[in-house]
């Protein structure tokens, strides 16, 4: 491991709970609903994190749990099947249902595992029923996909085929994009998890190689990894570099010809290259201070650090697997901060002390940022905008340097 | 347990939320796991604050639980005291910590602070956000007079008088996340002044704790957002002797009302009335002739107590609309809303379930929906115009320009509000009916252009799909319509074509007809005219 110093910090954290990845797996596969265990807080934080309002009868919700199930009045199990049956009777069309596990549902400790079970009897294959945590005292935001993939994985059909698989949810239009790239290197044999339908699981084997194209599944890599597969290491695919190493770990692993590799990506790379050089512009020699959300943080600042030239005040993350970060962390430069865990009070106090150009954070902390004159950018955007990819790097560089062309546009006598 | 898809209110330790985000020189200690600070974005994000709330969470995690919690929450709290240096703290707990029962507010009590310290206990799995609101704002208001003279009977709102001053009032109730409560109080406070009465304090909005202790200073309470602030006025009587207002200025004869009551209360002398009425342009834009075609049009009204009340009665009374559905989701004013609904000859509906509010829309089939954020959703997908009339609040809601609801320019605000909708309906039809002339491109769309006057394929394929969601629970001994029914149907104006349609069908089913052509539908027309 490269010279990153690596810290600690407690105290109180400013984070979005596992919950909130329902908001992007629901879209990733429509096919499926996620019913949150859970209390009112609950269900008022997902409608408020979903964009606050729905559009259509959402693939989510909650069984709020009311005083007569806290005081034993009922039977925490015979309701959850009631409101399950409900549920499936009104929406038909679901073909897999999440159980998921909340602070209040593990306080009281309601065995959902148990009940997923009973209801997969009882509805005998016509729905899946599984369970995972998505509680914000077990899991932090993005922590909740890593939840609810690895409750899919003990279903996914055995294969003892080489084949490449990805994992994590991507846009489609950039998970479509980096299949057509593996294609053109002859890994033919390639498929993604989680599937578009809940349904259409691909299959995992001895044979498998796994590209993981998130940070933050940890759990669900050491699932996969149970199952004979193999984790490639490499970067994260955000940046030039990123995607390139990356997108080269699999092409060694399937033995491809490095010059096919190199004929591949030299057009992309200096096509990205290109694209990126007016936001480099932007970005080069600004100070970046990333607070603790997403898990991406640090594959993040690795790019604008390496690619766009940003100076990194602070890398914050949730938690930090050094095992799974070590190609990323080797990355970056001698002695960036990283800080593992928070107290949101303190660092915002470095935030100002350091006088930081661009803050990336969570939602409820970016608009008091703005009103001190502090430029962001919302963490959670990047779980939902195609940023994947050599092709997508200068949109990706473009998301950081906006708000910063925003800022000088408006205050054109600030600098 | 409770299968919720979406929910009009938050938790109550959001309404406590709000009373500390309102106020200056609070802090709210809130024992929360950390997934609970989400609640920062209602205030930062809809509201658009540029100031954190004064709330510092524990967000305590499964590691902690092992160990001592209520160590923790102190740590939490010594922090909190120190850097935020607060006048009065509040300290609460959120649904999960309420099951591990720390206790935090009497932790918060043995540690020795001089600063007043309020203990709120809201039962997170019985109530809901106002009623939290509500609590918190009643329990701070009760800590921070505790030490006041208590029992005052001899209190008199005409003290005015022998003190040889003018009389002063409180507004009590505004609040963040309110529905439009920040211009709702400036207009108030015109229409007061304009009456020589002096605003003591307003409170929770912009009030400090030093503010709340002056609240008896007032000769009579205005209880502006009944939601909030109806426990702490009830108290303030009690307690102290002092009157509140029951009339919410909201509408022309509302307003009008109100001015009348706080004069009663007051002893002041009333100006004459016509002077009042002149005040707002509502009165005379709805006698306008361009407002004829706004009578009896049929208008579902859905939203908190306050906001449905006033409603029913602008519509009712002042711009000649038909009530056909009244309901609320605050269930602590279940009982005010049923009254009114009675006095129109409906049956209120009191639910917290949105399915429930849209079945209803489409069981009555009105012309216009006043309701919430989720009502305008339901609305657009029934093909009907709407307004929005309450929380629970959106950013849409926090408008930069000034938009009360409440007093004379409330009422403008309100007609424009509610009458827009409408004409864009009516704008959409003459769009629709001259759509064959040659000069008459397909690019003219009014905003419901998706709904409406679009090109013929893609409005038959869109009052498809309304009526295919106004079909799914349709039996299968209903009539049917012949194509050639289906078409005149089409040459309705879509805004009241679902209702034409469901009387068309219910007037078959009467005679017994299985087929509906376009002479059944005349024949319906004009029996249900008859």
């Amino acid at each position: 491991m490269s010279g990153a110093t690596l810290l600690k910090e407690t105290g109180p954290k400013e984070v979005f709970c596992g919950l909130t990845s329902i908001v992007w797996l629901h879209r990733r596969m429509p096919d499926a609903f996620f019913l949150v265990v859970g209390s009112r807080t609950c269900a008022h934080l997902i409608q408020s994190a979903a964009g606050v309002m729905i559009f259509a009868e959402p693939r989510f919700g909650t069984a709020i749990l009311e005083e007569r199930d806290l005081a034993g009045l009922a039977d925490a199990h015979e309701e959850l099947d009631r409101v399950v049956k409900n549920l499936l009777t009104r929406r038909p069309e679901i073909r897999t249902l999440f159980l998921v596990g909340s602070c209040p549902s593990e306080v009281i400790k309601i065995d959902l595992a148990r009940a997923a079970e009973r209801l997969n009897s009882q509805f005998n294959g016509k729905v899946t029923i599984l369970n995972y945590s998505g509680s914000g005292i077990e899991t932090t935001f993005t922590q909740g996909e890593d939840g609810a993939l690895k409750a899919l994985v003990p279903l996914m059909p055995e294969s003892q085929h080489k084949q490449l698989l990805l994992v994590g949810t991507l846009a489609n239009a950039v998970e479509d994009r980096l299949i057509t790239i593996f294609k053109r290197l002859g890994i033919n044999k390639i498929d993604s998890f989680p599937p578009r339908q809940s349904t259409q699981l691909p299959s995992v084997g001895p044979g498998t190689k796994i590209l993981l194209t998130q940070p933050y599944l940890t759990d669900t890599a050491r699932v996969l990894k149970d199952r004979g597969a193999e984790i490639l290491e490499a970067p994260f695919p955000l940046g030039v570099e990123g995607s390139r190493l990356w997108i080269e770990a699999a092409a060694k692993s399937f033995g491809v010809n490095q010059s096919l590799v190199d004929e591949t990506l030299e057009p992309l790379i200096i096509r990205a290259r290109k694209a990126l050089k007016p936001y480099i512009e932007k970005l080069n020699g600004k100070k970046l201070f990333l607070l603790p959300e997403s898990q991406l943080e640090i594959p993040l600042a690795r790019f604008l650090q390496m690619e766009c030239g940003m100076e990194l005040l602070e890398i914050g993350t949730p938690y930090l697997n050094r095992e799974m970060m070590k190609p990323e962390i080797d990355l970056l430069p001698e002695n960036v901060r990283i800080v593992e865990g928070q107290h949101v009070e303190k660092q915002l106090d470095r935030v100002r002390e350091k006088k930081a150009d661009l803050v990336v954070c969570g939602m409820g902390l970016a608009n008091p940022l703005e009103a001190e004159g502090f430029s962001t950018k919302w963490s959670i955007e990047m779980v939902f905008s195609p940023i994947h990819g050599i092709d997508q790097a200068a949109d990706l560089a473009e998301l950081f340097a906006r708000p910063l062309i925003r800022h000088d546009l408006l205050n054109p006598t600030s600098h | 347990m409770e299968l919720t898809l979406w929910t009009y209110e938050g938790p109550p330790h959001i309404g406590a939320m709000r009373i500390a985000s309102s106020m200056k020189g609070v802090h709210y200690v809130l024992h929360a796991p950390q997934g609970d600070t989400y609640a920062d974005l209602l205030f930062t994000m809809i509201e658009r604050r540029g100031k954190r709330p004064p709330v510092t969470y524990t967000t305590f995690q499964a590691r902690d639980l092992g160990g001592d919690t209520a160590e923790l929450v102190k740590g939490h709290i010594r922090e909190a005291v120190e850097r935020f240096q607060p006048d009065a703290l509040l300290v609460g707990e959120s649904c999960t910590a309420e099951l591990i029962q720390d206790q935090p507010g009497s932790l918060a009590k043995g540690m020795g602070y001089e600063i007043p310290i309020v203990n709120l206990e809201l039962p997170a799995y019985s109530k809901k956000e106002n009623w939290g609101g509500a609590e918190t704002f009643y329990q701070l208001v009760r800590g921070l007079l505790k030490n006041h003279s208590q029992n005052q009977p001899d209190h008199k709102p005409t003290a005015w008088k022998s003190e040889g001053r003018r009389p002063r009032v409180n507004l009590l109730g505004p609040s963040l996340l309110g529905f439009r409560c920040r211009d709702d109080i400036l207009e108030i406070q015109k229409i007061l002044s304009q009456h020589g009465i002096d605003i003591n304090v307003i409170a929770p909005l912009e009030a400090s704790p030093a503010d709340l202790i002056r609240l008896t200073k007032a000769d009579a309470n205005v209880c502006l957002y009944p939601e909030i602030a109806e426990s702490t006025c009830i108290w303030l009587e009690r307690t102290f002797g002092h009157p509140y207002t029951k009339t919410i200025p909201i509408g022309v004869g509302a307003t009008q009302d109100f001015i009348e009551e706080v004069h009663k209360i007051l002893e002041l002398d009333f100006p004459t009335a016509k002077e009042e009425i002149d005040q707002s342009r509502l009165t005379w834009y709805s006698n306008s002739v361009d407002s004829n075609y706004l009578t009896g049009k049929r208008v579902f009204i859905f939203g908190d107590g306050t906001h449905a009340i006033s409603a029913a009665r602008i519509a009712d009374k002042e711009l000649g609309f038909k009530v056909v559905g009244i309901g609320t989701y605050s269930r602590e004013m279940a009982r005010q809303v049923r009254s009114v609904a009675k006095e129109l000859e409906l049956e209120a509906l009191i639910t917290n379930d949105y399915l429930e509010v849209e079945e209803a829309i489409k069981e009555c089939a009105p012309e216009l929906v006043l309701g919430t954020q989720m009502e305008r959703h339901s609305a657009k997908r029934l093909g009907i115009p709407c307004a929005v009339i309450s929380t629970p609040m959106h950013v849409q809601d926090v408008p930069a320009r000034y938009s009360p609801q409440m007093g004379w320019e409330g009422a403008n605000v309100i007609f424009d509000d509610w009458v827009h909708p409408l004409m864009m309906g009516l704008e959409e039809h003459l769009i629709g009916m001259f759509r064959h002339d040659f000069e008459f491109t397909d690019g003219h769309q009014s905003h419901l252009g998706h709904v409406g006057g679009s090109t013929k394929e893609t409005e038959a394929a869109q009052s498809q799909t309304i009526q295919d969601s106004i079909d799914s629970n349709r039996a299968d001994h209903l009539p049917c319509w012949t194509s050639e029914g289906e078409i005149e149907l089409s040459k309705i104006p879509f805004f009241v074509r679902g209702k034409v349609r469901k009387n068309t069908e219910k007037y078959a089913r009467q005679i017994g007809c299985q087929e509906i052509d376009g002479e059944i539908l005349l024949d319906a027309k004009a029996h249900f005219k008859a």
